[in-house]
Parts: C-alpha cells; structure tokens; sequence
C-alpha cells in the first residue's frame, strides 16, 4: 500500500488539535524493549534478526491499538515513502535507513507507532497533538503490558529493561514534547533557558531528534536518564519543566509586544514577505519563516491565516512532501522552486499582517494539560 | 570515595571531560592517575577509559587472561568500543564489572526503579532475598559463627525451593 494513501493528510493531521497546542506542537513517549535469547538487533545477523522480526510482528498486529494498522518491512518501502515517515516523526531516521529484518507497524490514527529492530527489538511510541505527556504515558504503559504477556522481555530486576544502549537501560523509556519556542529566542532568553533545562538532566534537541538543528525555532525536550528513577517521576518532572516553558515563551510574547514591537512585526512582515512571494525558497529558511507566520497568528496579526494552515504548511513544504506531491524526483533546485510556488498558491488569500492593538488578546491557547 | 579503578585507595584526582554533549566524570587515586597517565592530559581519553571499559580490559589483559567475550553471544569488550552498543541481554551480566563506573555517570542511580513485567514480580523480592541471605550465610561462614550459618542455611534453602515452584 502507498503510505500516503494509509496515512492522514498534511490537513488533517493539523487539524488535530491538543492542550496547549499553540506552544506544545506534540507529545511523546517511547519505551525501548528487548527479547531475552536473542541478540540485540545491531549485533544479531540477519537470520535472526530476520526471525526475531516475525516473532514481533503478529504480536504488535494483534493489539487491540492496531485492529486497522499499516505494517510493513523497511526493505519494502521506497526512499520516500520512508523519508515521508521521518517528516511526520513517526520512524527515526536511523529506522528509515534500515533494509530486511526490520519493520514498522503503525495504528491507524497514527497515536502509536512500533518500529522493530531499531536499535532495539521493540521501540515503541506514543505521539499526541499538543501537551498529553501523562496521556502518552498511560496509553504506552497498556500497549507495553500487553506485549510482556506474549514477548519474553530481556528484563533484571537490578537492572531493569536491558537495551542495546546503556544510556536507556532501566525503564527504557523517552519522554519528550516538541515546543515551538519564537518568543525566547527573538528576545534572546533560549540559551540559559536551555541550560537551565539541560541542569535539569533534560536534553533539549532539534526537530528531528538527536544531532539535528532547531529549525524552525522549535526545540525537543527529553529525559535523558532512564534509570534508577521510575516512568511516573520522569513523566511528571518533564510535565512541570514544559509547563515552566510554556509561562516563560507566554512571557517573552507578551515582554516582546510591550517593550520591542516593532522588531517582532518586523521579523513577521518579512517572513510574510518572503514566503508568500518568493520563486524558490529551501525547506530550512521556509521552517524559519513559518515559525514567525506561526507567531504572527498566534498574536491575532493574520485574521484570515487559519493556524492549521501554518502548521499544514511546516509539514508540506518538507522535501520529501514535495516530492511526493510533485510524483517524482526532485533536485534540491527544482524542489526550491517546487517549494516557492506552493507557498505563494496557498498564503494567496492571506493578507498583510495587521499591526495588533496594544494588550492585544492572543489566540494562545493557554489551557494546561488536564 | 573509593578509586573507581582500584577500588581500593581513596580518589584524589577527580576529572570531568567534556565530549560533545557528553560529560563523563571519573575519580581516581594517585596511583592510578598516574598509570593512566592523567598528568599528560593529551595521552589519556575517558572515552577510552570508561566507554570503552577500559578499566576491566586492562585488569584483564594485566592479568594474562583471554580477552572477556560474552557466552550467549560472543560479544567483545572491543567490539562495544568500537559500536558504544552491547551484543545481547546476557552481555549486562558479562560485562557489568567494567560497565558500573560508566552506569553510575550516565543515570540517577544504577539500580531499576520502576516498572516491572507482571512475570518478573513475585520472584524479584524473592531473588533479592537469597542475594541478601547468601551475602550474610558467606560473613557467618568467615566469621566462625557456625550456629548463625545453619541458620541461614536453611532459610537459604527455603528461599531457593520456594523460587523454584513459582518458575513456570
């Protein structure tokens, strides 16, 4: 099956809206789980990665989860179709580089993905819109219940879960929440922020993961230890940690508009600028320029910019979105082009951002998690 | 604080090495920080020394034995060098001596608090138990106290066959 066809539109998956939503775009929790008598899959051959694949698979299908599921080997999706993956965040980017033996299996409204034999047998995963960490967590904890019952887990009472890598022995899990950061790092607060957080024992990252670049002015924050502290303590001090950000972008918004308005309007005319107008434009300055357009309707500056819209628009201006939706091949040169001419289609009615009135109500979703 | 490699002497020379996003800490006794050779800071890596288990490769090779190799699935000490990943479930056991110092820095603690498989539950306080029991039958035995040692010997067996019943 051609995983566009299985998967939600860019649209739709925009429109899922979570708490909070504004600033959290997404919250995730994954748990990395092994079989007891076989080799971790970085050190297994293919035989018995091959078998230990078949013996995960139908147990993951079976879920009650995956009642309507796509499940494929990675040997059996093109290069796009699993690049396509990695921009929606559903496999890693080490998963889609994977070929024979390893395999992913997704649910239907995409909450729960398990990639088998990534790094790990099992890497299971939970992603929600907008803040939902505890949610995540108590979905993940069932999925996991369920597969102890059927998969003999490598698993010590000393050292709980053993994983192929010992920065995630013990409970094996990551917690994260994607956050869309433009108020701290237009007043220049990200830094220490971030090394506030990082005192913490939190990571903080880029877009795609490990190693990548904040684009778009959006940051990761994880869990980077994983033992010697249980699911629940982690869950609740990355909850309170994100809830602290949330106030501290809030803040740096509300600081920006009162004492530096005109650099704010200024950073988001020009993004308007150059996104709506532009004839070839890449998918990193795109990602930087949504996230002022992002900003601009969060402040109320585009009446007529539906904030899905933004969020629509950071999924399909990725390069293999365009590619896909060009059914075919594109150099980087015809995908910048490609890219531009999107743009420039779908901001067509949006108008000039409008200067907003002083104390303006923002359209921040200000509702904390339940 | 002990030596993390002797584990004898007091630490006295305390480093930390910034790697990228990794810091790893490691202390150590004059005696040993010499060995290393931490007084030329250009000859020695932590990474070397600890991710590379470094510490039981030496006491290995210092002690002319065969290089330590995992039973279940042949997994070398050079080859999570090199892969920074270990072989397989079993290699936790095999290698946890050189493995400890690494844990310690890495985590909040080095024993698992958290979430249990249903199948592991019951027998885990159980199998603590016995640790705890063989640890104080092993101190009755050296101290002579031969009237404690039966004893324990027989809450030790006790242990040992209820563990065994509910293995399935």
């Amino acid at each position: 099956m051609n995983i566009c066809d299985f998967l939600m539109s860019p649209a739709e998956t925009a429109r899922r809206i979570g708490p909070a939503q504004g600033i959290v775009l997404s919250s995730r929790v994954r748990l990395a789980r092994n079989l007891r008598a076989t080799a971790f899959p970085g050190w297994a051959k293919k035989p018995e990665r091959i078998r230990a694949y078949e013996l995960i698979r139908p147990t993951v299908e079976a879920l009650p989860e995956m009642a309507a599921c796509y499940s494929e080997s990675m040997d059996n999706l093109p290069a796009l179709d699993k690049q396509i993956l990695v921009e929606r965040h559903l496999v890693s980017r080490e998963h889609a580089a994977k070929g024979a033996g390893s395999g992913l299996v997704l649910a239907k409204d995409e909450r729960l993905c398990v990639m088998i034999n990534e790094e790990d047998h099992l890497r299971i995963q939970v992603l929600l819109p907008g803040l939902q960490i505890r949610q995540a967590w108590s979905e993940i904890d069932g999925v996991d219940s369920r597969l102890e019952k059927k998969l003999d887990y490598a698993f010590s009472p000393k050292l709980g879960y053993l994983t192929a890598c010992p920065t995630n022995l013990g409970t094996g899990i990551r917690v994260s929440a994607m956050l869309h950061l433009p108020g701290l790092v237009l007043a220049e607060q990200i830094n220490p922020i971030i090394q506030a957080v990082n005192k913490l024992g939190l990571a903080v990252r880029g877009l795609y993961g490990e190693g990548t670049e904040a684009l778009g002015n959006v940051f990761q924050v994880s869990n980077q230890m994983t033992l010697g502290e249980a699911e629940a303590e982690i869950v609740e001090r990355l909850s309170k940690v994100v809830g602290q950000l949330i106030e501290h972008e809030e803040n740096a918004r509300q600081m920006l508009l009162e004492k530096k308005p005109k650099m704010v309007l200024n950073q988001i005319g020009r993004a308007y600028g150059i996104v709506a107008n532009a004839h070839s434009i890449s998918s990193k300055e795109t990602l930087n320029l949504l996230s002022f357009m992002k900003l601009g309707s969060d402040l109320g500056m585009f009446p007529d910019l539906d904030r899905c819209l933004a969020d629509e628009l950071f999924i399909v201006t990725q390069p293999a979105h365009i590619q896909k939706e060009a059914a075919g091949k594109l150099d980087a040169e015809q995908r910048d082009v490609a890219r531009a001419d999107l743009l420039r289609d779908r901001l067509r009615a949006i108008k000039r951002p409008t200067v907003p009135p002083p104390r303006s109500g923002s359209a921040l979703d200000k509702q904390a998690e339940a | 604080m002990l030596c993390c490699v002797c584990k004898q002497k007091e630490a006295t020379v305390h480093l930390t090495q910034i790697d990228g996003e990794k810091m790893q800490k490691v202390d150590l006794c004059e005696d040993c920080a010499k060995e290393k050779g931490v007084n030329d800071p250009s000859s020695f890596s932590l990474a070397d020394m600890l991710v590379g288990l470094g510490v039981s490769q030496e006491t290995e090779e210092s002690s002319g034995g065969a290089e330590l190799r995992c039973p279940q699935c042949g997994f070398t000490q050079a080859d999570f060098k090199k892969a920074g990943r270990l072989g397989c479930a079993q290699c936790y056991e095999t290698f946890y001596e050189g493995l400890e110092a690494l844990l310690k820095s890495m985590h909040k603690g080095t024993r698992h608090k958290g979430k249990t498989p249903v199948s592991q539950r019951g027998s885990q306080g159980l199998r603590e138990r016995i640790s705890g029991l063989q640890k104080k039958l092993d101190r009755a035995v050296a101290d002579e106290d031969f009237e404690q040692a039966a004893q324990l010997r027989d809450e030790l067996k006790a242990a040992r066959t209820k563990l065994t019943e509910m293995a399935p």
